[in-house]
Formats: C-alpha cells, structure tokens, sequence
C-alpha cells in the first residue's frame, strides 16, 4: 500500500544526524522538510523496485487472484462471492517513522513554492509533495510570469524528474572529485572558457563574476536557442541599448501582432495569455473586448484568436511593417503593401490604432528582423501607447548579448586555438548550433566538460559529463521575463548524485563541498537588510521575492537605419521551437510528445507545414515526404497540409529528429530540422522545395476538421459531409456587435429551438451542484489543461501505434475545427472533457452500474466495478470516455521510477476499464472533508479542477452552482451559455460560452468578415 | 431383454434431484459465510514484532488512542506511532525488558519496526479515519474493544456489504461525538431515535454516504 | 380388411409434396436414422472424418484466439474509440441470429401443426443449441475484464450490491441463458423416445446401459408417451415466444441506446425477421449434405427444402424492407445524425461498399427462389444460402461498426481496423460449431425417428390416398393379392 510505502521511504531515508545537522543551518520550517525526505539515494532506489509499484496493486492483483485459468474453474462460486475481498496473501507491513518529522502528517500533502528555469527566465510553480514525492506542479499565483497559471512544459517538467533516462553517472573520470580537480587544471590553464545558457541568475552571475576573478583570462559564452535575438538587437536598433519590452494587454484595445505569437512563445507568454484573456471576457452586451489583428505567415494560436488574421509571406513583413510606420507617421518609415494584402483591411486597421489613442500594441515577432522590432518601437512611441500598454525595463539576463554572434564567435575562438578547455552548464549545443558553424567538429577537438541532464548530442563528444539536477532537486535561483528574482527550492533530494550549476561552478573555485543551498544563501546574506531568516522564510515561501522587479527605463528612439532588403525566394522556410517539447529540451518527455499540438492534434511527429496552394503545385498531399534544401543542407521531412499558410511557405519545427541521443521516448521520433538553420539566417530563410519518395505516417487525434463546407453548398456528397459539422451546431460563435445587436437572446448562441421535457421528475440536487462553463472566446487551445489533467489524474501515456489507432487516454482534449476560407480560415477551439451529464446517456447501459450518478451530479465512474463492456462509450455523444485496451499504466512488474510520480489520491486502472474525467472528484472529496470536519460548507474557489487550475486563460470554471453569486452561476447566468449538443437533452453540466469575435465593424460586409 | 436397472434405481434418481437442490443451497450459504468471515480473517489474532498489548496500554492504564494515533482526527490514516512515541515512556520504565528489545534495537539502530497490519482496506478505497471521528463514529465501531485485545485482530469483515450497512444508514451506528474513543461504549436502547438526533445534529449526509464517489475516486 | 380398390383408381402422387417418401415404414425409419449411430467407429464414413478434423483445427484456431484475448486483452483486436464495438459483437448477434430457426422450426410448427417439420425439426434444435453456445461466449469475451463478467448476474455478493436492470446488456444475459436452458430440455426431451429405441436396438452391452441412461428409463407405456407428449407441447409453448422475444432482446442493445443508426423502433422486428432468414440459411446450408451422406433423403424430402426456401425468401423481404424503413425514417426525421448516418453508409468513402454488399446479398440474391425451379435445386439453394449468411454478417457489420465511426461529434469520428485476432477468433467459433455439428451426427439420431413413425401412423390412419395408393402399388410390386 502506498500509505506504508511513504512512511517507509520517509522514515528509513532519513538520517538524523543529517537533519540536526541541516535544521542548525536555521532554515525555514516551511521547506526543510523537501531536502530530508530522501536524504538517502540507496534506500531510495530500494523504494522504488520494492514498496512504490504496489499502488497499482489494487488491479494487478484481483488480476492475479482471479486470472483467468481459475476463472474458467470455480470463479462463478468462489470469486464471484469474494471478489470485493481483500485477497488472502502474505500480510502486509506497516512501517512507520522511527523519529517523525515535525508538521508532517502521513497522507497529506505539502506544497512548496519553486519556479521552473526556462531558457534562462523563471516559471513560478508550486510544487506538491506527497511524503517526499512531487507528484505535480501548479502555477504559483504570486509570480508575475504565472499568476498560477501554467502551461505544458510546466505541468509536464514534474515527469522530467523521474524520467528513467536521465543521465545517471559521471563520465570521464572517478567521480566528482576527479572532475572538479580536471575542470580546475583546466581553468588554471589559458584558453578556458565557460558555456551557458541564458543567465538570468543572481547566484549563478555571482558565481562567474568570482570565477573570472580567480581565473581572469576565463572567456564566457551564452547559447540557447529559447533566446530572443533579434528582440534584443531590435531593442539595440531602436534605443542603442538592450532594454526589454514590457506589454500590458489587459489594458491595450487594439493589438498588431507583426507575426508575433506572444501568446505561445517566450517567457511571459502565461502572463500575457492572461492579460489579453481578461481584456476579451464577455458575458454579457455590456462587456467590450479588445481587437486583435495578426499578420502571420503560419497559424499559431494567437493568430487562431486574431479577429482579423492576415497570412504573409516572412519577407513581406518588412515592407508591411514598414508602411503601416510610414502611415503613422514614424520618420523615415517607408514600404508598400504586398499586392496579397488586403489594403481595405490595413487601412481599417491604422484607422483602429489611431482611434485607439494610446490604447494600442504593435508587437513584433520574436523572430522578425531587428528592423522590424525597431519599426514597432517608433510605432508603439508615434501611438503614444508607452507608458499605457508598452513598457521599457533594463534587460534582466546577467550579460544581454545575441546568442547566435556568440556561438558563431565560440566556434572561431575554438578553431583559432584561443579556447582549448570548454565548461557546457546544460546547454546542448551540438544539437542546436546552427550547421554552417561545424561545431560539432570544433567542439570534440578540445577537452570539454559537460553538465547535463541527459547523456545528449553534447555529452556523448564530451571528455567529461557530469549529471545535472532537475530544478525540483536543488536551490538555485533565477529571475521572472520582469526581473522578479524566485528563490527556486528542491523538493527532493537529485536522484542521480545530479549536480547543481551552482555545486559545479563552486568546485571550479576549489569547494566541492559547498551545498546549493549554502552558495544561494550566500548571494543573499550580504545585501538584506534587517532579519535575514526572516527575508529567506518569506521570500522562500512566497516563491518571489518581494521589490525585485525591474524598474521601468526612459529610453529615446534612435533614428532608423536603412531598411534591409530580406531575401526571397521561390520558398521561404520558417523555423520555430516546437509548441510542446521546446528546442528539444523536452523531447524525452513522454507526456509533451502525446499532446496533441495546438490546431493539428498532430502528436509524436514534426512535420513540414505547406499551404493548400503549394501542395497543390508541388502535387503532394499529408504524410508525403519532401526534400527541403537550404543552401548545400537538405533534410526530408514529411508533409502536412496547413490551411492559413501563406503560399510557398514551409515552417518547420525544431527540437525532433534526436537519433539516438535523446532517451527512449525521443529517440527517432521526427525529423532534425536544425541541419538546415544557418547562423546568418536562423530563424527565416530562402530555401527548395522538392518532392521526395516515400510516405511517413503521420498521426493525429481528429480526423474531420472542416466546420463548412468550402463552396457553401450541400448537393454534393463531399460538400454535405464537410458542412455537417456547421449543421450540428456545435461551435457556435458570433461577433460582439451581433450580441450587442440582440444582447437578450442571441440567435447566434441559440440557432435551433431546444425544449427539454421529461417524463420522469428532475433530481433535485440540493446539497452541492458542481457545473463547469468553457469560454471557448478567451481558449487558445494551449493544451496546459490537457496536460495539467493528465498529471493530475495519473493518465498514462499509450505511444504512437496506439493513438494512430484512435485509443489515446487524455481525458480532455481540444477539438479544433476551421471554416471559412481554405488559405486564410477560422479556427475554432473547443475543450470537451465529460459532460457530467444530468441524464448522462452512459449510466443506464451500464449493466452493472459501474457508472452511476451522485447527489452532486457528478457522472462518477467506479473502476473497480467495471467490467468494461464498453457501452457507454458508444452511448457517449461526445465520445468522452477513455479505455484502457491493454496494460497501459505500469504494473509492479513494469514498474519504473515513473510510477513515483502518480497521484496517490487518484486510483491507478488497469486493462479492461473504463475511465474518464470525473471532475477532479478527489479534490471535491478532499475539500468536502475538510470542510465538513471543521462544520462548514465548501467556499466558492475552494475546489478548483486540475485544468481550471492551469488554465492561463481562465477559460474554464468550475464551482458550485448552487452557490449565490458563485463565478460559475454568472457564467451560467451568461446569454452566451448554451450546451453541446443540448437537443439531445443530456442537460450537461459543462457547457460553454459562445466564440465571440470582435472584427472591425467597417470591414464586416453581411456575415463575411474580411481578412 | 435383461434388467440394467433395477427397480431402485428410480429412487436414486428421486434421491439425486432432491440432494442435487439441498447441495446448492448449502454450497451457496456456506460460501456466503465463508466470503465474510474465515476468507478475510475475522477474529484471527495478528502476532506483531513487539509484544505490545492494548489491553495494558488502552484498557488498564488507560492512555487516550490519540497518544499514539495522532493524525486520526485530522488526517485519513490514523497513523502507526513512531519508536520515539515508545521511548517517550520507555525510556524511563521498563528500561531493559526483553519484551521491549525490539523497541530499543529499533530506536538504537535508527530502523523502523516493522508491524503487521491487520486492516488493510482496497487501493481503490478512500477511507478517512478524520472524517468518521468527527461524525461520531466509534473506534470500536471497527475495530472492536481494542481496550480488551493482548493481540489485535480484525473485529469486522470489512467488505463493501458490512461498510454500507453503516452508510446506509448511520443513524444506526452513530455516537455522541465525546463518546467516540470510549471502547466500553454500547448503543443505547432507543439508538434508532438517538441515532436521528445525532444525524441531524453533525449534519451527516445521508444523500451522499452511499455514493460511490464517497470512497472511490 | 381394407376394400380393395382397382390400380386403375390410383391417382397421381406428387412425391415433392410427401413429408415422408412413400412404404416408409417403422422399421424402416428406425433402421435409417439408428444406423449412422450403431456404426461402429471403423465403419464411421471418411467424408465425417475430414470434416471434423477441419472443424478441430478452427475449434483449436479459436481456443488460441480466446487465450491471446485473456492474456492481451482488447487491445490486440481491433476495437478502438469511437468503435468500442467491433467483430465481437457483431457475431454474437450473427450467431444469436442463426439459432433462431431451431426455435421456429422445433416449436412454432409444432404448434402450428406443421407435419413437415418434423424430419428437420432434431438438426435445426442441435444447430440452435450449438449457435447459442458460440454466441453465449462473445459477450463474455468482448468485456475488458472477462474474468468478473458474473457480475452481470444477480447472486448474493459481498458488494451489497446489484447488476444494474436498466442495462440491455443485463436483458441479454437473461434473455440468453433462458434461450440456452429452454432449446437444451426442449431437444433433450424430443431425444428420450428415440434413445430408448437406440437403448432396446443396441447389440452392446454398454451401449445398451448408456442410452438406458440417456432415455431415463423410458418404457414406452401409454402412460409415459402421454406425459411425453405433455412435456412437449408444455416446452414447445413455451420456446414459442423466444423466437420472438430473444431476438427482440438483442435488438434492444441497439435500439435503447441513442447513437444515430441504432435508436430506431424497427430494430426488434427486423432483427426478428433478420434472425429467422439467417437461421433458415443455416439450416439448408447444415441439411442439404447431412441428407445426402447420410440418405435421408427419404425422410428429408424435397418439401422440407422447398418449405424453408419459401420461409427464407418471405423473412428476406421483411429485412430488406427493414432497408428501406431505415433510409426513409433518416430522410423523414430531418434529423442530421440520421441523415448523415445514412448518407455515409450509402456513399461513405470507407464503407459504401458494405452496404452495397448486404443490399445484394440479402435483396438480389434470393429473388431467384421465387421460382419453384430453384427451390427444387439443392446446389442453387446451397449457394443461396451461403450468400445469404454472408449477407447477414455483412448487415451487423454495417449497424455496428460503420454506425459507430460517425457518431455525434465530428472531431471523434475515427475508423476500424480489424486485426489478425479479429478474424480468428470469428473463423474459429465456426470451427467449434461444426465440431459440435459432426459429434452430434455421428453420435445422436439426427432425425427424429418417434415423431417419423407418428407420420406412417398419421399417413395409414388418417386415410390418406397416398397411403391408400402407395400400399396397392406396393401390393402389386410384391406380386400380392390386391
């Protein structure tokens, strides 16, 4: 039993005098207690083969007692009437502490604040522990980047922690010692230089600022590929200095986004989805919402918001840019529209920014040319929008430079014999360096030390490789996109004998001993004021701390340079971090390689996205493979038809294609888009197109997308099947004018009369009515929700050959369907987890009421009663519910270090059961407990579901729709309320809110809004 | 032709129906009571590392089950003490015993003792220890006179059956919540009206007892 | 002594319309139908060998099937989301289906008072039985956790807790098992006379104390063939309703769900009807060998064939008029599902082409037996039937699967692949049937001869000029005095 099982890892991993030893460092009571729970790596491991897998006992065993060869004896007799038994078997132990922690109660939870370090920019989380064991991570609602909030990667990381690839020992040498002694010898030499990622760090800069000191002829050098170059060179065009560009989109109306995805990139992208969220909330007429137009060249999920979405070629944004700044008025501004731009529509558009006095943002994308940033700038500074919705603040990094002049400059320093001995902090830059620098080449030349979490591209060329910590195992520190510093605590102690940055760099100064947590508690001790213990408690606690937020800058604009002429060709090929695993930092993680991505539920692939028209001329079609040639570099990758690309353009996603290097999960899956990125062009470029042999399944989770039909008419069969959708009613979306129009009973929320009669008597639900509404206007479609639940609600992951089969497990997942027109249509997302349906159509086909409705209306689903005939997943209109078709979840004698990870709250299933989304039934238990035992009724926002709680929209809420003045019953109250599929009298408890648009009245002609 | 069957042999047939039908109604009701007694080791004492009777410590000196289980009435699992809880007396009396030399080896090595457990509830049960105290639910309801066992043994069958008798209706089990630790306590006469006073004054939802989300998640 | 009459008198015998061929007598049918019994293992004719040894190797296929099922589980089938249904239950309902014949055959003629049945009436009970056996399994299997379906019956549990009665699903176990039990004494009782006659006819001593055994020391007296008769016409009432109720029941599964295609009030009956045609396919597909290896043709005349032809193509118009109900109540709703649902069967690029399939078989196909010609022709209606079996397979297939795959929401339509285990598990089944068809021939009476005799004594009492004309000409071929 997991209870025992806890109390054993607790109690027999903890070392007493250890404890003493550490607690007389006075510490904070708060978070001490993560650093002991596993001060012992060998028991640890002990744990793991022997007391965890038994959590998922409760299946595997009734399947051993009763398998099947008995059952074809004396089952109907024996089992039958023994079967909700315990079995008989050797009696279990309890094992309880020898000396028990303080504050720790056995079955509880803890809940520490850390952040996630993410290119170099801090993610605030709130970690949760179970005896010793995170099981999850939630935004921390203290941290400007989060607001407590999350996205995929943040959900996802927890399962970073235990990945089983993880590297594990040193390479190179004995042990840490022998490294540190190597990596000193070296540094003592000349030609030493030190690798990082993005330091953003006080610790960590502190620490290279003593390193330079004791070794002065030390080169430094950043490289990440999450870095925003031209940003920062923008930002230098503009100003003559690297200052960082704050947006306020809750209070902007109108919003340019010159290919920016400012939604689903960067590191304050939560923040911002949550900012633009609550400028679009409505729910009734009264409410207004802001204007987003975006000019894109391939559909990401801000250009899915847009209310107008204009697709352009990568080289066309220049010249657009560059006259919508002449119109504004910006000195020596000038560019004409390219002729596939609909003037009408840009002209519309100044006149909206002008309107918007102030009010307004242009924001360019991260990977638009320096002139472009710089062109906002003096738009957003010629709009008079900074100080109202643009901010200025000095650059937070440690040293701002352009990552790819450094690499470039690294790889010249090594060829030139000036660096000889290379220090790599994380980074895996044999995987991402662009390919014309060779680096590889230069890089296994030199004697290099490599620091990282998986034996990678990098460490397999390296001399040494040193195991790195998961940021849930050690204290470090890093800051917020604003320059807000979090104090990153561990929760566990590294699995692997990892080594922090911090111990690494602590060695190379002459003191392998020093612990993470005494070289953070030094950068502090010096410059606090007043009670140290009491700065450390809070700061740790509240996971921020407190006034260190960049302050805002003046800068002046600096008159603008010429304007670069940007290559085009016959193709432009567009490259972008991958939506779910990043620059591949991630690639190895089981759960972002299952999310379906944003807009083409394409999992366990990269792709080659292409225009309708492109793959019309080139004469291929989805899963065809194509050759793309950069220069002399060609790599094949297969096709996926986008509709909403721009015409002969390819976009490719990075982060795939990782051999043999990335671990089980990632190894061969996808294609290596970066052996055609360039470092003169990294992000956009000129390149072929060719078609190639052979054809490449690729997989995704929907297999009907239109929302119309193209031609608007039914007489055909292929018409009348693309229009279904449309005639089903189920997106059902309007603008904010057509609301404001008939702000009572929109026809646009109601198109068909729906009447709901019964003949039996409705339950009358009085105790709690649990209800959820999902705005689907402010959901972007990010997936955090998807991924948060999964965590949650320990869903495993089935792999490629199943989901292509159609037996994925998510228990939400995000419809997405597109209507309008083929090369530049509408997206529509639509989050559908379990209706929890009143009179849900799966209950009375259950023949033994394994699914069955409680006084709550929750639709609850009873694994262990389940026999699975698999009936109510056909009577499920909305196909919900989830089965498991084999073994799917780890048995004791599969288990792996993964297993640690579940959920203790949530019951693990096994082979031959149902199962789907209960709305987090075992948070609604748990706050009715304590509720209850403190004699009071549950609070409004006291019982938050797992992807209402990760939602960085806030377009999910769950409450009690019983309780007055409850935020569910307003939503519900809402004229854009409707039901899913309500006519068929389901009465669901989620229900949605209609999709608003907001177009630019003057350029809607009828129903038709142009883009 | 000759006789193969006898004359009797029409009575055996007589005999073999009849037998045939007794056979399975004693077959299935022994079954039945075998599922919910012997099966799962009802009343079978459980031998522990440490001689520890709860008849001395409970029942004659009369140490308060919270001493020891401290986390019952604000956790799900009432937890196992830990060897310091022993030590705190132990260390003064008795010092040296041999019944205690487990406790001491335990303590002195810094390893934990290893109990047997008697109750073991399914994985995919939920059971609140916090949540029944606070309801009025006796210890003993379960558990049995622990005040009177040298070695523990399960008192209950602890089947789904027996823990919906009670959440079907608690009305029928409930207590006055300071009688809850009481091991000696007996229902009285008039429980049934006791019972709905008590109901109604710890606001226990008879709605919500018997769903399944109640103890299965 | 019966009045002579003049040969000249005679009138003209249309043998087609005999159910029992003429001089047919007690002994006679006793010796016809004992004989392939009493054989003697190594008089056992090849062609039995040959069959059963392919049916073991299915039946074997199929045990396979069923372990790699257990071990596996449902993933290694082809079942997945949004069809969480797949071969499975496809032929449970296929094999309930072919049953169903049995049933009419043994107990609705019998109580019609149908003579003809009787010859056919002992094969048709055995098919029903075996099929219900092959189909009983399937649901068993198709459950995730097959090693608890007993708590789909209600018994006193541990739980506290009962199987949910709303469940079409729990109607089928019901409506099954009462199936099963019910066809099993009904065939049981017919076969206690005709064991006692194996019983007094055995020359082995074991024989003779085995069939003893079976027939339940039955002695022929007045007083036992009255209660006998009793006992069959009680049971015969009561199976009566089964041909139309279980069927029903199985209908039900669909039809009280709410997925497009399925929630139609037509199920019951045209799956009724649909039971029937399949299950008189089966039966000539089973009868047309059996009488020529075992020369019963005597006893299996060709009105029995042409009979079930007849029954076959009445049923067949009742489905394929089912067809055309399901098309017009898709139009007529006006309600999307349905219409959609019906388009994408009918022109669906995945699955037109079962439809088009079933359309044939079970439409065209058995036009041709309008003409007696055709009903006379034992290849032609062997050929017919096979088609027509195919057919009905064909019809689950379109109701199950291709309904499923486009359900409510576009975004989770999908498709199916059916998998290796897929079909051998579904070819396997029809091994163990036909290992239970060869056993029973070869070690049961597969015609009921107690009823035959009840057709000579029927035929010479009942003074039928067949009878009359078939002794005078009998009379005069042995050269007696008329």
């Amino acid at each position: 039993m997991i209870k025992e099982a806890e109390n054993k890892i607790n109690n027999s991993t903890l070392d007493i005098a250890a404890v003493r030893e550490k607690l007389s460092k006075s510490q904070g009571k708060a978070y001490w207690l993560g650093l002991e729970e596993l001060s012992n790596t060998s028991e640890f491991q002990e744990f793991l083969n022997e007391e965890f897998p038994r959590q998922s006992v409760a299946y595997e065993n009734s399947v051993d007692r009763r398998d099947f060869l008995k059952l074809l004896g004396a089952s109907l007799a024996l089992a039958g009437l023994t079967s909700c038994v315990r079995p008989v078997r050797p009696s279990e132990k309890i094992v309880p502490y020898v000396k028990a922690p303080e504050e720790m109660v056995p079955g509880r939870p803890l809940f520490f604040a850390s952040a996630i370090n993410q290119g170099g920019y801090a993610m605030g989380v709130i970690a949760e522990s179970h005896q010793g064991r995170p099981t999850r991570v939630e935004g921390n609602p203290d941290h400007p980047a989060s607001l407590g909030a999350m996205d995929v990667t943040t959900s996802a990381s927890v399962l970073g922690l235990y990945d089983p690839d993880r590297s594990q020992t040193i390479v190179g040498g004995a042990d840490f010692a022998a490294f540190a002694t190597a990596l000193q010898g070296a540094a003592g030499g000349s030609g030493f230089a030190i690798l990082t990622e993005t330091v953003t760090s006080p610790t960590l800069a502190r620490q290279l600022a003593q390193v330079f000191e004791a070794y002065p002829q030390t080169r430094w050098y950043q490289y990440d590929q999450l870095h925003n170059d031209n940003t920062l060179e923008g930002s230098r065009l503009a100003f003559g200095e690297p200052v960082t560009t704050r947006y306020d989109f809750n209070q902007a109306d109108v919003i340019i986004s010159l290919g920016a995805d400012f939604l689903g990139e960067g590191p304050a992208r939560i923040r911002y989805t949550k900012d633009f969220s609550r400028r679009r909330k409505v729910l009734s007429a009264e409410n207004t919402m802001s204007r987003l137009y975006v000019m894109e060249s391939t559909p990401t999920i801000t250009g899915a918001m847009a209310d107008h979405r204009v697709t352009i070629r990568p080289s066309q944004i220049v010249a657009v840019a560059g006259y919508l700044a002449g119109e504004l008025g910006v000195a020596g501004a000038e560019g004409a529209l390219p002729e596939n731009v609909n003037a009408e529509l840009v002209e519309a558009l100044l006149a909206d920014l002008q309107a918007a006095n102030g009010r307004s943002i242009v924001i360019p994308g991260d990977g638009e040319a320096p002139y472009v940033h710089a062109l906002a700038h003096a738009m957003n500074s010629a709009l008079g929008s900074v100080g109202t919705t643009v901010f200025y603040h000095e650059n937070v990094e440690a040293q701002p430079v352009n990552h790819t002049e450094q690499i470039r400059a690294l790889t010249a320093a090594i060829s030139a014999g000036e660096v000889t001995s290379l220090l790599v902090l994380g980074a895996n830059p044999l995987y991402t360096a662009p390919i014309d620098l060779n680096f590889a080449e230069a890089y296994s030349g030199i004697t290099t030390f490599h620091v990282g979490q998986y034996f990678d591209e990098t460490a397999a060329r390296s001399t040494w490789h040193v195991p790195q910590t998961h940021y849930l195992e050690t204290w470090s520190d890093a800051r917020a996109f604003d320059g807000t510093v979090t104090i990153m605590q561990p929760l566990i102690s590294p699995f692997y004998n990892g080594k922090s940055d911090h111990e690494i760099l602590a060695a190379l100064l002459g003191d392998a001993e020093a612990t993470s947590f005494q070289i953070v508690q030094d950068t502090y001790t010096a410059n606090v004021q007043g009670d140290f213990d009491d700065f450390w408690r809070q700061s740790v606690f509240a996971g921020v701390i407190a006034g260190t937020q960049a302050p805002l800058t003046e800068v002046t604009l600096a008159s603008l340079p010429e304007t670069p002429t940007l290559s085009s060709g016959e193709y432009e090929i567009q490259f972008k971090l991958d939506p779910s695993i990043l620059d591949g930092r991630y690639a190895n993680n089981g759960w972002l390689q299952e999310v379906p991505k944003p807009l083409t539920k394409i999992v366990w692939d990269n792709v080659a996205f292409i225009a309708p028209a492109t793959a019309e001329t080139l004469g291929v079609s989805n899963h065809d493979i194509v050759t793309l040639t950069v220069g002399e570099n060609s790599v094949n990758a297969p096709v996926w038809i986008m509709p909403g690309q721009a015409a002969n353009t390819v976009t490719v996603h990075l982060g795939f294609g990782r051999g043999e290097n990335a671990g089980h999960t990632a190894n061969g899956v996808g294609f290596n888009a970066n052996v055609i990125r360039t470092s003169d062009t990294p992000w956009q470029t000129v390149g072929g197109v060719t078609r190639a042999a052979g054809r490449h399944k690729i997989v995704t989770t929907q297999i009907h997308w239109r929302y119309d039909s193209p031609s608007g008419e039914n007489d055909t069969w292929a018409d009348y099947k693309d229009s279904t959708t449309q005639r089903r009613h189920i997106i059902r979306h309007g603008t904010l004018a057509e609301l404001q129009a008939e702000p009572e009973y929109p026809k646009f929320v109601h198109p068909v009369a729906e009447e709901a009669s019964d003949l039996y008597p409705d339950f009358a639900y009085t105790s709690y009515k649990w209800g959820m509404v999902v705005d689907m206007t402010v959901c972007t479609g990010c997936n955090a929700c998807v991924v948060a639940c999964q965590s949650e609600n320990n869903i495993p992951v089935v792999g490629k050959k199943q989901v292509a089969v159609g037996r994925e497990m998510h228990w939400i997942r995000i419809d997405t369907y597109y209507g309008g027109d083929l090369d530049n249509p509408e997206f529509y997302m639509q989050p559908v987890a379990c209706m929890h349906c009143e009179k849900a159509p799966c209950e009375p086909v259950c023949p033994v009421g394994a699914t069955v409705h409680d006084n709550e209306g929750l639709n609850v689903m009873v694994y262990n009663r389940c026999v699975g005939t698999r009936y109510c997943s056909n009577n499920c209109p909305y196909k919900v519910r989830r089965y498991n078709f084999l073994q799917y979840a780890e048995l004791t004698s599969t288990a792996t270090e993964l297993s640690l990870m579940q959920n203790p709250d949530v019951t693990v299933r096994s082979r031959g059961v149902m199962e789907k989304c209960s709305y987090c039934t075992q948070r609604i238990q748990q706050g009715y407990i304590r509720a209850e035992n403190q004699g009071r009724k549950i609070a409004d926002g006291e019982v938050v579901t797992a992807c209402q709680s990760a939602c960085p929209a806030e377009a999910i809420i769950f409450g009690d729709m019983n309780t007055e003045g409850s935020a569910i019953s307003s939503h519900k109250g809402s004229v854009l309320n409707y039901a899913l599929l309500g006519e068929l009298n389901t009465v669901p408890r989620s229900t949605y809110l209609a999709r608003l648009r907001n177009p630019n009245p003057g350029l809607v002609t009828g129903t038709e809004v142009q883009s | 032709m000759p006789n193969y069957f006898p004359p009797n042999s029409n009575a055996f047939a007589k005999w073999l129906i009849w037998g045939g039908v007794v056979f399975t109604i004693l077959l299935v009701t022994s079954l039945t009571v075998f599922a919910r007694t012997f099966n799962n080791k009802v009343g079978v004492p459980v031998a522990q590392p440490v001689a520890f009777s709860h008849a001395l410590h409970s029942g004659q000196m009369g140490i308060d089950c919270r001493y020891c289980h401290t986390s019952v009435e604000v956790a799900a699992s009432a937890n196992v003490p830990s060897t310091e809880v022993c030590m705190a007396c132990h260390s003064q009396i008795r010092v040296g015993s041999p019944q205690l030399a487990n406790v001491q080896q335990s303590w002195d090595t810094n390893t934990p003792i290893e109990w047997n457990r008697v109750y073991d509830v399914a994985d995919y049960v939920y059971f609140n220890h916090s949540a029944h105290i606070n309801k009025g639910m006796g210890c003993s309801e379960c558990h049995g006179q622990m005040n009177r066992m040298e070695a523990v043994w399960k008192n209950e069958p602890m089947t789904m059956g027996w823990c919906l008798e009670c959440h079907r209706n608690p009305a029928s089990r409930v207590r006055p919540r300071e009688e809850v630790f009481n091991m000696e306590y007996r229902r009285p006469e008039n429980q049934a009206e006791l019972g709905a006073v008590l109901v109604a004054e710890y606001n226990i939802n008879l709605e919500k007892l018997p769903q399944c989300s109640t103890c299965h998640r | 002594m019966a009045t002579a009459r003049r040969p000249q008198d005679v009138p003209k015998i249309d043998e087609t319309n005999r159910v029992i061929a003429r001089g047919e007598t007690y002994a006679s049918i006793d010796d016809v139908v004992s004989q392939p019994v009493e054989e003697t293992p190594f008089k056992t004719p090849r062609w039995w060998f040959v069959g059963i040894t392919i049916a073991g190797l299915g039946l074997v296929m199929y045990l396979v099937s069923v372990i790699k099922l257990l071990t596996t589980g449902i993933g290694a089938f082809g079942n997945n989301q949004p069809t969480a249904w797949g071969f499975f239950i496809i032929n449970f309902v296929w094999w309930i289906g072919i049953g169903h014949a049995g049933t009419l055959i043994s107990a609705a003629l019998l109580l019609f008072r149908q003579p003809w049945r009787t010859s056919i009436n002992r094969a048709a009970e055995a098919m029903t039985i075996f099929a219900v056996v092959c189909a009983g399994l399937y649901p068993i299997l198709h459950i995730g956790r097959q090693w608890v379906f007993y708590w789909l019956f209600p018994y006193p549990n541990t739980f506290g807790l009962w199987p949910q009665f709303r469940s079409p699903l729990d109607w089928d176990v019901f409506a099954i098992s009462t199936y099963a039990s019910v066809s099993i004494l009904f065939w049981y009782i017919g076969l206690i006379p005709d064991f006692a006659t194996l019983r007094d006819r055995a020359r082995h001593s074991f024989m003779r104390w085995f069939y003893g055994i079976l027939c339940l020391g039955w002695n022929g007296s007045t007083k036992a063939w009255q209660r006998y008769m009793r006992a069959y016409l009680i049971l015969a009432a009561c199976s009566f309703p089964l041909v139309l109720s279980v069927h029903s029941t199985i209908a039900m599964d669909f039809a009280t769900s709410q997925v497009p295609g399925w929630n139609n009030t037509i199920m019951p009956p045209y799956f009724v009807a649909g039971a029937v045609f399949a299950g008189f396919a089966m039966v000539l597909i089973l009868i047309i060998p059996l009488r020529k290896s075992f020369g019963l043709e005597k006893i299996v005349t060709m009105r029995h064939l042409d009979n079930s032809a007849k029954l076959m193509l009445a049923t067949g118009m009742v489905v394929v008029y089912g067809y055309f109900v399901e098309v017009f109540m898709a139009w007529y709703s006006g309600v999307e599902f349905e219409r959609y649902m019906i388009f994408n069967r009918m022109f669906g690029e995945q699955d037109a082409w079962a439809f088009w399939a079933l359309i044939f078989c079970n439409g065209i196909a058995i036009q041709p037996l309008w003409s007696k010609r055709v009903r006379q022709n034992t290849t032609w209606l062997f050929i017919i039937s096979i088609i027509v079996s195919i057919g009905m397979w064909l019809e689950r297939y379109v109701i199950v699967v291709v309904t499923l795959k486009r359900d409510f929401l576009p975004s989770s339509w999908g498709g199916f692949n059916p998998t290796f285990w897929d079909f051998s598990l579904y070819f396997g089944s029809i091994g163990l049937f036909f290992t239970l068809w060869f056993l029973f021939v070869r070690l049961l009476p597969s015609v009921a001869s107690s009823e035959m005799k009840e057709l000579v004594y029927h035929d010479s009492h009942h003074g039928s000029d067949y009878f009359e004309a078939a002794r005078a000409e009998e009379f005069k071929e042995k050269g007696l005095p008329v």
